[in-house]
């Protein structure tokens, strides 16, 4: 009985301060490893109309159909064309399943709790909101990424859709 | 006891109480109308006997106090066969208390704790009982001045209207098989009496009854209007009749196996038929559909996989025929075991009309056609209240009171059909009433008012016009009643109805009467769809909304005031939507004549859609649109093609709706 409680805490322990991070342009950000499910090479996706333009439509994986969200837009960056470097990078958050697109995937990073520090209150650009955090690591800094707030930000985009 | 199998005790309770309730009502109302409920006692009394003990397992106190004042009636009822009981005071009681155990039943599944007090009910069931006993002690001090032979003056005075009568009935020696031509004389019996009890009981299963009727007789005792000359002259007739006595009956008459008749009214197949049936978990069922869906987006994937093009195949498009035989077979194999006779939630109806007529004060007879069609088990769910508004609305605004029908020379009592059937893929079901009908004046003048009318009246259809009483806030009533007036109810049903993929219509004569059609689709996972390429996007359009599909001529297309573009059709204009303006995407043919036009129609309205090209028809399962994105305006969901891509479903009443 012992033993099975070390080892779901050792599991629980094996994801906590873990980060997948990734690039947009120079830009590098880090979401917790707990949300995400998988991670996968840019396929064709279909658009559906009267989205904002950040989700830019929905597609087929493995029978189960998820919508996919571009990161460069959601953040009002301009927008990039893909390659085959480019990444979607599955999220689970609280049961909703959406698609990530970014430029590319770095690596896995363990970020321990005394190395992150709260977001600075001032920054042009609409991209803090979605910031909960910095994290600091050798080669500098990762913003890490509020997945919550990623999803359900959409006050501005409701407002305008529920008016049409 | 762990969770769960608390949980599983639960869930029984919940489904094994909510089943045995609605036998209960069911009982109830079929007996109340063949005037035969002291036949059914047995049942009720097993009934309400099992409810008593689930709930008292699960310690619900209120529940065990109602089952056990009911359980108290029908007991002496049982045992004591009362005659002079009101049946319709019982009758509303046994529904009363159906009504009150259910409201509990729902608290419980809601997570809340049963806490409504019943003594209220319990208290009137407890007079009722009382009362029963009393008239007893008042009857038998009567009837031990009447002699027990009983004539004919006597029989008619002693129980007014009906008498109670016990034969016994010796057949002709070496006529054979006496046990049958004992069945025969019940049968016969029933046509003018109600059978209380015979003996041998067993004359159908047991060939050695035979050998009691040739010795003692067969035993009835029965009660009926006619009086006892009459009835000895039925018995007269009786084929190989030798001998009969009749005689009038005393409440300890007859004893030892006795069978109580079990009425030939009774439809439905209580728990003590043995069929080989499972109960399966909808769950699992549902499940089992979604694999059956995945199998048929494989099917595709691999049959139209880009790699087999040019190729030449016979075999691999034999074999594949072959397997796509199989898996048509096993989609409709899956499917029907999804099916659930709509009778069941026909016969909840009886209920509702029952109470319209208590409370409306009129006449209204309820006729049930087609209860045995079968529908997908999640669109029953979604069906009783759209006939239930439907219903009331015949029984408030069609079903006129007595003295207006009589003066109209229609019968006295109102006649409300409810009638289900089969036709291709869909069912349609119907609600008929022969009641005042729709005044399609009332009804223009009304849409005028609100500002409905898109077109000058005289070229609306009657069908256009009655499609009005759909709109929210419609109502031609001056007053609001309890049942009906705000306007709401028609409206809800059309939604309703919608939501199940399927279509409401309304014809009316004013005077003679209403229908209202619903069309169903027998089921909304796997459809027929047209699919269309629109630029480099592909859209699935549902066949069933299709009427035809062409390329127009140059000659056909013309504009209208506003600048929209109108194709005629056979005499008809009809306006356009091109696909691509619709949902802002590229297309590659500019000109309609480029492309393929589309006539799709939607409650009376027909509309051209303009697409680039057809590809072709094909089964495609279809799924939602993932929750995160909301509603979007003409689609109605997605489905997955054989190349793996996305493809959107086209919603044809959202796409006419919204232009």
């Amino acid at each position: 009985m012992a033993e099975m409680y070390e080892k779901t805490r050792e599991t629980e322990d094996t994801q906590k301060g873990k980060y997948l991070t990734f690039l947009l342009d120079n830009e590098a950000y880090a979401i917790e490893i707990k949300y995400v499910t998988e991670i996968i090479g840019i396929q064709p996706i279909t658009e559906v109309p009267e989205l904002p333009e950040y989700i830019k439509g929905i597609i087929n994986l493995r029978g189960i159909i998820i919508p996919v969200m571009d990161v460069r837009l959601r953040f009002k960056k301009q927008p990039a064309e893909y390659n085959d470097r480019t990444c979607v990078i599955v999220i689970d958050v609280e049961g909703i399943l959406i698609g990530l697109i970014v430029d590319s995937v770095s690596e896995v990073l363990s970020i321990s709790d005394d190395s992150i520090v709260p977001p600075p209150e001032i920054k042009k650009g609409s991209e803090n909101r979605y910031i909960q955090a910095i994290g600091r690591v050798e080669n500098g800094v990762r913003l890490i990424l509020d997945c919550r707030k990623l999803l359900s930000d959409n006050e501005t985009e409701e407002i305008s859709r529920t008016q049409n | 006891m762990n969770m769960h199998e608390n949980e599983t005790l639960f869930e029984m309770f919940i489904l094994e109480t909510l089943e045995l309730i609605s036998q209960l009502e069911e009982i109830a109302l079929i007996s109340e109308k063949g005037n035969s409920v002291k036949n059914r006692i047995n049942e009720l009394f097993r009934i309400v006997h099992t409810i008593k003990g689930s709930a008292a397992m699960m310690n619900y106190d209120n529940i065990v106090t109602l089952s056990h004042s009911l359980e108290d009636v029908f007991y002496y009822m049982r045992e004591n066969h009362p005659i002079n009981v009101n049946y319709s005071v019982l009758t509303d009681i046994i529904l009363r208390s159906a009504d009150f155990i259910k409201n509990e039943v729902n608290q419980i599944q809601e997570g809340n704790v049963p806490y409504r007090d019943a003594s209220f009910i319990v208290r009137e069931i407890e007079q009722f009982l009382a009362a029963i006993k009393n008239d007893e002690k008042l009857i038998t001090q009567e009837s031990n001045d009447i002699p027990p032979v009983g004539d004919d003056s006597k029989a008619e005075s002693s129980t007014p209207g009906k008498n109670r009568f016990k034969v016994v009935i010796f057949f002709e020696d070496g006529c054979e098989m006496e046990n049958i031509r004992a069945f025969n004389v019940l049968n016969n019996l029933e046509k003018y009496a109600d059978i209380i009890r015979y003996s041998p009981g067993d004359i159908i299963e047991n060939q050695k009854t035979a050998e009691v009727i040739k010795t003692k007789g067969f035993e009835v005792e029965f009660s009926t209007e006619l009086a006892m000359d009459d009835m000895k002259t039925i018995f007269s007739e009786t084929v190989f009749l030798n001998d009969f006595k009749l005689e009038l009956a005393d409440s300890a008459g007859l004893n030892d196996a006795f069978t109580e008749k079990s009425n030939n009214d009774m439809e439905f197949a209580g728990p003590t038929l043995k069929q080989s049936m499972i109960s399966v978990s909808v769950a699992k069922l549902d499940k089992l559909m979604d694999l059956v869906g995945e199998i048929v987006i494989s099917q595709s994937m691999v049959i139209q996989n880009p790699e087999l093009v040019g190729l030449n195949l016979s075999s691999f498009y034999k074999a594949s025929n072959q397997l796509q035989k199989l898996n048509n077979e096993l989609q409709d194999t899956v499917m029907s075991m999804r099916m659930v006779p709509l009778s069941a939630t026909f016969q909840k109806m009886n209920r509702i009309v029952r109470d319209m007529e208590k409370k409306l004060n009129k006449k209204i007879k309820l006729e049930i056609i087609g209860g045995e069609t079968e529908v997908d088990k999640n669109i029953i769910e979604h069906l009783s209240d759209p006939l239930m508004h439907l219903i009331r609305n015949a029984a408030d605004h069609g079903i006129e009171p007595a003295e207006e029908r009589i003066e109209k020379g229609k019968p006295a009592s109102g006649k409300i059909t409810l009638e289900a059937k089969n036709e291709g893929g869909d069912v349609w079901i119907y609600v008929r009433d022969d009641g005042r009908g729709m005044n399609k004046k009332s009804i223009l003048q009304k849409a005028k008012q609100k500002g409905l009318l898109k077109a000058p009246e005289n070229e609306l259809t009657e069908r256009e016009i009655f499609s009005f009483v759909f709109h929210p806030g419609f109502s031609t009533r001056e007053e609001i009643t309890e049942f009906s007036g705000r306007g709401v109810g028609m409206d809800v049903v059309s939604k309703n109805i919608e939501k199940l993929g399927g279509v409401v219509q309304v014809e009316s004569v004013y005077g003679i009467g209403t229908t209202v059609s619903i069309k169903i689709p027998l089921t909304l996972a796997i459809i027929d769809g047209m699919i269309v390429r629109v630029g480099k996007s592909v859209y699935v359009i549902p066949i069933t909304s299709i009427k035809e599909s062409f390329k127009v001529q140059e000659s056909a297309i013309f504009r209208d005031e506003t600048g929209n573009e109108i194709i005629m059709l056979r005499g008809n204009c009809c306006p356009v939507i091109r696909f691509h303006e619709f949902f802002n995407i590229n297309s590659d043919a500019v000109n309609l004549t480029e492309g393929i036009i589309i006539v799709v129609e939607s409650e009376g309205r027909t509309v051209c859609l303009f697409a680039d090209e057809l590809m072709g028809v094909q089964q495609v399962v279809v799924k939602a649109l993932p929750g995160y994105i909301r509603k979007v305006n003409g689609i109605s969901g997605c489905t997955v093609m054989g190349n793996g891509l996305v493809s959107l479903i086209v919603d044809v009443p959202g796409m006419i709706n919204t232009s």
